[in-house]
């Protein structure tokens, strides 16, 4: 039952369009440092380049996705017409109105701060103002889906909250308290100096703050793709969910141990204690817990495809797979980017191999295989199984989704691998420009170019995507039928209401949020003389 | 043939496969109990560990007084045979930009920040810290290798940030001893 399909629509778009936009910013940047573009002889256009590409693809993109998909969870799931659409409008136009706000400092060349801001560096006012109306806008989203579940839940007591909306309700309330980390940072700390009311700014607490929005947001920007994983990639291969208990205890273990592990980024940080070093990377270890039973549960549900359309032997099922439907394609490529990219992300948080790749392009390669890869290619493939349900439109190109999901994996592998390599040979992070001249440079160069081609093959599939979106709009008409999610093996008639609920969930995160960033953070605030002179941007 | 055929004996099926589940939730726990008591043991074992201590500096007085004025920075042989070496980073430079230090020998690292966020990294080794502006941090390393390393800024500090290579030189133990005689303060700027 969707309705609002133009709320939801909308959303879509303009997550695209700004992706697209991002995506060639990223490209370019990686032509341009690698050794076959020419040395751009004003570095500074690079930094606002990697600043417009780091906030649209960090904080408007995945967060309209969770949006769009998020309306439409709660539509299709609840099969209930969306309460507060109009508030749902209000958000998108917010988080319109920010990014424009946000983007003119940045093209001006008066905000090249990157999206990760590193104060005491300061950019102009607006920009931070643009990020804050972005977050406000989906704060309303937030509000909004906790609303509509608990008008559910009065016309349905006792029921088993569908998975979809479960999953979509946590992930919305772990955007809402990571985003506060961030929130503090820009509201006490960075916008009072921007403004000019303020002149010196505590640096080292700032990247406190910071690191409590910087991890969680990715599994923020995850929970799309787990969500697709659980409740869509089963029903659209012909499979059922293993089991539905286990996937809402992998999305509550998010909402809780996603959040107090922020300090991991912060490893090589002075301000930081090792004491609470150890604690964060420890929990870092944990998230990895629903990650490896979500890998379990959806493997065995995608073997229940395979056995009921004939697949047998202890491997031999995988071959029965439906090997042509985009979404399998697309689930088989997210799990081995996946794999590769959580085995990078446990050498990260691991507090002694830490030191050997931290801020080197390793990191970069790392988010890149994580984010860009196995969770955007599950945002296509959502975008792909949702577009005939949205604009009543056939998606006939089948081969050309095929070959898209498929540039992307090669894309994504050219471009990321090498990244990896040089990392390890000690590449920072973040240049405009190296001299591969250097002897201790100079082999570096083909990795980096190879890199610099993986973009462009990246380039070329999100063209393909939107294309394949835009003529999805003018396709022949075709009655998709009802938005239906994948069910269980044994469809819970009751669940316990632990499992059905969040309260508690909410809770304890907020606990361990305070038992493991409360110390630090009132330390860093109450010690004297750490504030520094605050370096403006763009001022000569 | 539907999934109600294939897992027809509802309850039955049902125990076989939260039995699976739960044994199979068993092994990544114990994977991941495995990992914190490996990084546990390796930090109090072998004494690898991040920064223990905060330290804190005014970065707009380093130039005036205290461990980070300028005839301060650099490599010092300390009297127990081990170096301490003094840096700081500022856009877009390190002082020193060429850090000289003897090879198998402990030595270690005191570094800040004059003005923004910058980092040091060694390539080819795992020295890596961010320097802070207010924050001192330290480093404790060995080098078992003579020769040169390049030193980059491994943080973002503004326009100038890919310009921003500092160098380490790596000597022989005696060559470093005989430099140090002088007193002073060692560094290979200009060499």
């Amino acid at each position: 039952m969707l309705v609002n399909r133009k709320l939801i629509l909308a959303h879509f778009w303009l997550a695209f369009a700004v992706f697209g936009l991002a995506l060639t910013l990223g490209a370019w940047q990686m032509f341009i440092r690698s050794p076959i573009g020419t040395w751009l002889s004003n570095p500074e256009l690079y930094y606002r380049s990697l600043t417009a590409h780091g906030t649209v693809m960090g904080y408007v993109f995945p967060t309209l996705v969770a949006m769009s998909f998020g309306y439409a969870i709660s539509e299709s799931a609840l099969e209930q017409r969306l309460v507060g659409v109009r508030w749902a409008w209000a958000g998108f136009w917010l988080i319109v109105a920010g990014s424009i706000m946000a983007v003119i400092p940045i093209a001006l060349g008066r905000a090249s701060v990157l999206y990760t801001f590193y104060p005491p560096l300061i950019g102009n006012v607006f920009y931070y103002l643009g990020v804050v109306l972005v977050v406000v806008g989906s704060w309303i989203w937030v509000a909004l889906m906790s609303v509509n579940l608990r008008v559910w839940r009065k016309a349905h007591p006792g029921a088993p909250v569908p998975l979809a909306m479960f999953a979509n309700v946590a992930g919305s309330y772990l955007w809402a308290w990571t985003a506060v980390g961030a929130a503090l940072e820009l509201l006490l700390q960075i916008i009072p100096v921007a403004a000019g009311l303020k002149a010196t700014i505590d640096a080292g607490l700032a990247r406190v703050f910071f690191s409590w929005t910087l991890h969680a947001i990715v599994y923020f920007w995850l929970m799309p793709t787990y969500i697709a994983y659980y409740t869509i990639v089963p029903r659209a291969i012909g499979g059922r969910v293993y089991s539905d208990s286990m996937a809402r205890i992998s999305f509550i273990l998010f909402l809780v141990v996603a959040m107090p592990i922020g300090m991991h980024h912060t490893f090589a940080d002075p301000q930081v204690g090792a004491g609470f070093k150890f604690i964060h990377s420890a929990f870092t270890a944990l998230v990895a817990l629903p990650t490896l039973l979500t890998v379990f549960t959806i493997c065995a549900s995608v073997e229940i495809a395979a056995r009921l359309r004939g697949g047998c032997g202890m491997f031999g099922w995988i071959r029965a797979l439906p090997w042509d439907n985009p979404m399998m394609l697309a689930l088989a490529f997210s799990f081995v980017m996946l794999g590769f990219g959580g085995a990078g992300g446990l050498i990260n948080m691991s507090y002694q191999l830490d030191a050997s790749i931290h801020n080197t392009q390793w990191i970069t390669g790392h988010f890149h295989l994580i984010f860009g890869g196995a969770i955007v290619i599950m945002y296509f493939a959502i975008a792909y199984d949702l577009w005939p349900h949205l604009t009543g439109r056939e998606l006939i190109d089948v081969r050309l989704i095929r070959t898209q999901l498929w540039l992307w994996f090669v894309g994504m592998i050219v471009t990321t691998f090498p990244w990896h390599w040089v990392g390890i040979l000690g590449m920072p992070r973040r240049m405009a420009y190296f001299d591969f001249g250097d002897p201790a440079i100079a082999p570096q160069a083909l990795s980096v170019t190879l890199s610099a081609i993986g973009g462009f093959i990246l380039l070329a599939s999100g063209i393909m995507f939107i294309v394949i979106l835009a003529r999805g709009m003018r396709a022949p008409q075709v009655d998709a039928g009802p938005y239906r999610f994948a069910l269980a093996v044994h469809q819970p008639a009751t669940v316990p209401v632990a499992l059905n609920t969040h309260a508690l969930w909410v809770a304890l995160m907020i606990a361990l949020t305070l038992t493991n960033y409360g110390y630090p953070i009132l330390t860093l605030a109450l010690s004297e003389g750490t504030s520094v002179p605050a370096v403006y941007v763009g001022a000569q | 043939m539907s999934a109600e055929q294939t897992h027809g004996n509802g309850s039955a099926s049902a125990e076989v496969a939260a039995r699976v589940e739960r044994r199979w939730a068993t092994i990544a726990v114990i994977i991941i109990v495995m990992m914190a008591l490996l990084a546990a043991f390796a930090g109090i074992h072998r004494a690898t560990m991040p920064q223990a201590r905060v330290e804190t500096t005014d970065p707009s007085r380093l130039h005036l007084s205290g461990e980070f004025v300028e005839s301060n920075l650099g490599s010092v042989l300390e009297a127990n045979g081990n170096v301490t070496v003094r840096a700081i980073g500022q856009q877009y430079s390190f002082t020193p930009a060429c850090i000289v230090v003897p090879v198998d020998t402990p030595i270690t690292l005191r570094a800040t920040s004059a003005d923004v966020v910058h980092g040091i990294l060694i390539q080819g080794t795992n020295v890596n810290t961010m320097l802070v502006p207010g924050y001192i941090s330290e480093q404790l390393m060995r080098f078992t290798r003579a020769g040169d390393y390049l030193m980059p800024c491994q943080e973002f500090c503004s326009f100038g940030h890919e310009g921003m290579w500092g160098k380490v030189k790596v000597i022989d133990r005696t060559e470093f001893a005989n430099r140090a005689k002088g007193g002073g303060r060692l560094s290979c700027v200009g060499q």
